[in-house]
């Protein structure tokens, strides 16, 4: 991989607080998200799900549903039948099985909404209803129910020989664990339970498809990614991908959980059999109950360290469930449990396991904050019982440039030790703390990612610049792009515009994710920029009549390079686009890449908060998050993502999580019972950007989007063990959860030992240290 | 069965033809296609639907379109004036207070209604205001700060 970056350069925009050019439509109510459209003749579509977490569909009648007037199409999962039946075309439309509360289970279209929901109960399924299972831990006993009657887990040696609940096995690491525990001094061991809990973007899902008699369609639709919606619904539908255009609207949020489709095919097989454009748009209930929350989590973490504060050995044990489908990221987990240090020896090794529950779908950092949770608890305990600051014990062990992480590759330039001495020294963690106050600390690591993008650049001839993208902007990406061009055109910001072009107008961009647009469609949008400077010099050279190469570009014109040249006054870039059709026709750039050295993430954040001991209540009084973002190219919205990412990880900590009855059935699929952080719960979260360039980027750019989710769990749960002297090792810490461990304290003569600690005898757990945190 | 509705929405007569049971945003946005107003739940618990009616800070998805008979309806569509943007607006944007935007109509129909009942809101009281209003994207703190920088320039002008 060739190093991009260039020397310390001025930036003429990049840098800047640009305000973002979709603003002003979303600020006045005009911009469109998915619900936002209509088309001729339309349809409103609703799917029946499931009241059942598992059980066998022996029929499906829709005849009375057909037959009420206003109804023009039911689809079933017989309709699917034609196309490809994988796991996404199972969750979108169930088969023979309901594998969760809340599965799809046939469709209609009607001309209004009442008519589509009068239909939906005409619809008789005739269930036979099975035994469930929705614990990660439960799942995996011998004797639990079973969801795949072929799945067999992947990554045993022998083969088992029968099938279970458990998709796959992991193993990531190096050295030899054991080694490194005889070296310890200390070893703390817990066990660390999450549970599920749900990205809770507040648009809900919604398209309109629209399928014309000669097979070709569009769709409009919230996404992360219309070209995976186009490649995936095509292949459902039996369609060829250029005759399904899809184009993404505005997105009011994903965080992850909108790099896949649900209701999107059943849209398109409703349009196809009623012959006209379908509406859909999920009901908040749905969301929860069927879009991708994060798998839930329980994880074994030991961490061996000498008493001058070397980690010399750590092992964990990882059991994610991601719902009824394989691919629960347990071995994203395992690989960036321990990344943030340097450690000789290493040992991670994840299960992977399906149970009766909506399948997982990506969650900003997916597997990371439970294992960042289960690390980096596990350290703050180690710092206890060595004395410690738990702050210098990270810095003493810091993954580095050269450091070798335990999934596989050597660090070039990073920015942890920054972040670090960036927290040491701000103004918060020397601040004083009150009585039942508590300050916690713990850092997080996300890979970033690069992969396949396209994009094109054309100069307009009044000397502006369109700009195309295929990367739907989820958080300010806009902006970004257009500071880049402009970077590199010499014009000023407001002369480029962004927008997201459809699948017919670009090739093939991977999803929004892996905090990847800046860097990778950044990347396309600099080097398709290059290409059409190239040719803007080219065109100049044209007009004076000289060599291509005797023209150079700067500060937005084309000049000659050198004397010799000829003497010629400097080409504006509207010049020379004014003149073009005299000079070879439109001028544009275009660049395609599969994009690599994306450049990996670190982030710390430090949380004070106070226990109230006679309610269990936690009010999070001031937070601060440092991350290396390379080059922040807007700083607002780099801001913007690590504060976003802070208050969702406090509320995963504190309040967030799915709850499951023994019926098996989703207990509070509502805003108001699955309780996301509002205004009043959150103090203001300092950012501080740090900035250690990205080797693989131009500019330095590294991914900002998803660190930020992963140290709050640990930064919350150490901070309540500062504050109160128990360590909560389950999330949510909810107040009852914090009150029993309260309780358990005081009825312990000891006054120090968890009852998680308890539970497992052996484990010592006194520390001499006071409660009281960090210096 | 249906009714129909005569009302006012940002200051211009309007009459349509509903359901009995259909809320006022369903009518906002189905009938009049005034989408600004945006379902995040249809329980009132998000509040992207914020809209005023007869001066009152409401959830459009828990009113009845019905309801709306003979009054004042307000929208995220009727905050700028002309070309001129709401002082709250011009803010949001240039202080980077959204990310999707999807929550930010409901936010500013919120806030707008804070600062004509409360000029000078500590941030307490603008974070209590605002609990109603869910964002997913920003930690509130660019939101707050927005709101209370407002404040204090149209305190000031």
């Amino acid at each position: 991989m060739p190093d991009q970056s260039v020397l310390p350069r001025q930036f003429r925009v990049v840098g800047q607080r640009k305000r973002r050019p979709d603003g002003i439509d979303k600020v006045t109510g005009r911009a469109r998200f998915g619900a936002d459209m209509t088309a001729p003749g339309m349809l409103w579509g609703l799917v029946l799900r499931s009241p059942h977490p598992h059980a066998r569909i022996r029929s499906i009648d829709t005849s009375k549903a057909e037959a009420l007037p206003g109804v023009k199409a039911v689809v079933t999962g017989r309709d699917f039948e034609g196309g490809e039946r994988d796991d996404v075309s199972i969750n979108c439309m169930a088969g023979g099985k309901a594998l969760y509360d809340g599965h799809a289970v046939a469709a209609v279209a009607a001309t209004s909404k009442h008519a589509a929901r009068a239909a939906l109960k005409l619809i008789e399924v005739d269930y036979e209803v099975l035994p469930h299972v929705t614990d990660v831990d439960a799942a995996m006993q011998p004797d639990a129910p079973l969801l795949h009657e072929d799945m067999v887990t992947d990554g045993l040696q022998p083969p088992p020989d029968r099938p279970s609940n458990i998709a796959a096995r992991h193993e990531i690491g190096h050295g030899d664990v054991e080694t490194g525990f005889a070296e310890a001094d200390e070893i703390v061991e817990l066990s660390f339970k999450t549970e599920a809990t749900h990205q809770g973007y507040i648009e809900p899902h919604a398209c309109v498809a629209s399928v014309s008699p000669d097979g070709s369609a569009d769709l409009w639709v919230c996404t992360q990614g219309h070209f995976m919606v186009r490649n995936v619904c095509a292949a459902m539908l039996g369609l060829e991908s250029s005759q399904l255009r899809v184009t993404a609207s505005e997105i009011g949020g994903g965080f992850g959980g909108k790099t896949t489709v649900f209701i999107e095919p059943v849209a398109l097989a409703l349009s196809r059999k009623a012959n006209r454009p379908v509406k859909m748009q999920m009901t908040r209930a749905e969301v929860f109950r069927a879009t991708g929350p994060t798998a839930s989590s329980s994880v074994d973490c030991r961490v061996g360290v000498t008493k001058d504060g070397r980690i010399t050995a750590a092992q964990a044990e990882l059991r994610y469930q991601g719902g009824a489908f394989a691919g629960a990221g347990a071995d994203m987990g395992a690989m960036a449990i321990f990344t943030p240090y340097d450690i000789a020896h290493v040992k991670a090794v994840a299960w992977d396991v399906v149970t009766n529950r909506p399948k997982l779908a990506a969650y900003r950092a997916p597997g990371a904050p439970m294992a960042a949770f289960a690390a980096e608890s596990t350290l703050d305990e180690a710092a206890r019982r060595i004395g410690m600051d738990p702050l210098e014990l990270r810095l003493k062990n810091a993954a580095r440039e050269g450091t070798k992480a335990a999934y596989g590759p050597t660090f070039p330039r990073i920015g942890l030790t920054a972040c670090l001495e960036a927290v040491r020294d701000s103004a918060h963690y020397k601040a004083p703390l009150g009585p039942n106050q508590g300050r916690g600390l713990a850092c997080g690591f996300w890979f970033n990612f690069g992969g396949e993008t396209c994009t094109t650049v054309n100069v307009n001839k009044d000397g502006t610049i369109g700009l195309s993208v295929g990367t739907p902007d989820i958080g300010g990406s806009r902006a970004s792009m257009c500071a880049m061009a402009a970077e590199e055109f010499g014009v000023p910001y407001e002369k480029v515009r962004t927008v997201i072009a459809d699948t017919a107008s670009l090739g093939y961009n991977d999803v929004t994710d892996g905090s990847r647009v800046t860097f990778s469609s950044g990347l396309a949008t600099i080097q398709a920029s290059r290409q059409a400077i190239k040719r803007l010099c080219q065109r100049a050279a044209i007009m004076w009549g000289i060599d291509e190469e005797a023209v150079v570009w700067e500060d937005g014109h084309a000049k000659p390079a050198s004397p010799n040249a000829g003497d010629f006054a400097p080409l504006s870039l509207a010049e020379i686009a004014a003149e073009s059709a005299n000079t070879g026709g439109p001028i544009a750039g275009h660049h395609e890449v599969n994009a690599e050295g994306a450049g990996v993430s670190f982030g710390v954040h430090l949380c004070d908060l106070e226990v109230d001991p006679e309610t269990g209540f936690v009010k999070v009084l001031r937070y601060t998050a440092a991350q290396d973002a390379g080059k922040a190219v807007n700083p607002d919205y780099v801001e913007g993502q690590m504060q976003g990412g802070s208050a969702q990880g406090i509320g995963w900590a504190l309040n967030e999580g799915y709850v499951y009855g023994e019926d098996g059935k989703l207990q509070n699929a509502g805003f108001l019972d699955y309780r996301i952080p509002v205004a009043s719960d959150l103090p203001m979260i300092d950012a501080i950007i740090v900035e250690e360039p990205n080797p693989g980027h131009p500019y330095g750019v590294r991914g900002v989007g998803e660190t930020s989710i992963a140290p709050p769990l640990a930064a919350v749960g150490n901070a309540i063990r500062a504050a109160t002297g128990v360590r909560l090792t389950e999330t949510p810490m909810a107040p009852p959860r914090i009150l029993a461990a309260l309780d358990a304290k005081v009825g312990d003569p000891d006054g120090r030992m968890t009852g998680q600690e308890r539970d497992a005898p052996g484990k010592k757990a006194r520390d001499g240290l006071p409660d009281d945190g960090l210096p | 069965m249906t009714v129909t509705v005569t009302t006012t929405i940002n200051g211009d007569h309007e009459e349509f033809v509903c359901e009995a049971d259909e809320t006022l945003l369903d009518a906002l946005r189905d009938h009049l296609g005034l989408t600004g107003s945006k379902e995040g739940c249809g329980t009132g618990d998000c509040g992207a639907c914020s809209v005023m009616l007869d001066g009152r800070l409401v959830c459009a998805c828990l009113v009845l379109a019905a309801e709306a008979e003979g009054r004042r309806v307000e929208t995220i569509e009727g905050m700028a004036e002309g070309g001129e943007l709401h002082p709250l607006q011009q803010k949001f944007l240039d202080a980077a207070a959204l990310q999707c935007g999807i929550c930010t109509p409901g936010f500013l129909v919120a806030a707008k209604a804070l600062l004509e009942r409360n000029p000078d809101p500590s941030e307490t009281e603008v974070r209590y205001w605002l609990a109603g209003n869910l964002c997913r994207c920003t930690g509130y703190d660019k939101i707050v700060r927005a709101v209370l920088d407002t404040a204090a320039e149209m305190r000031s002008a």
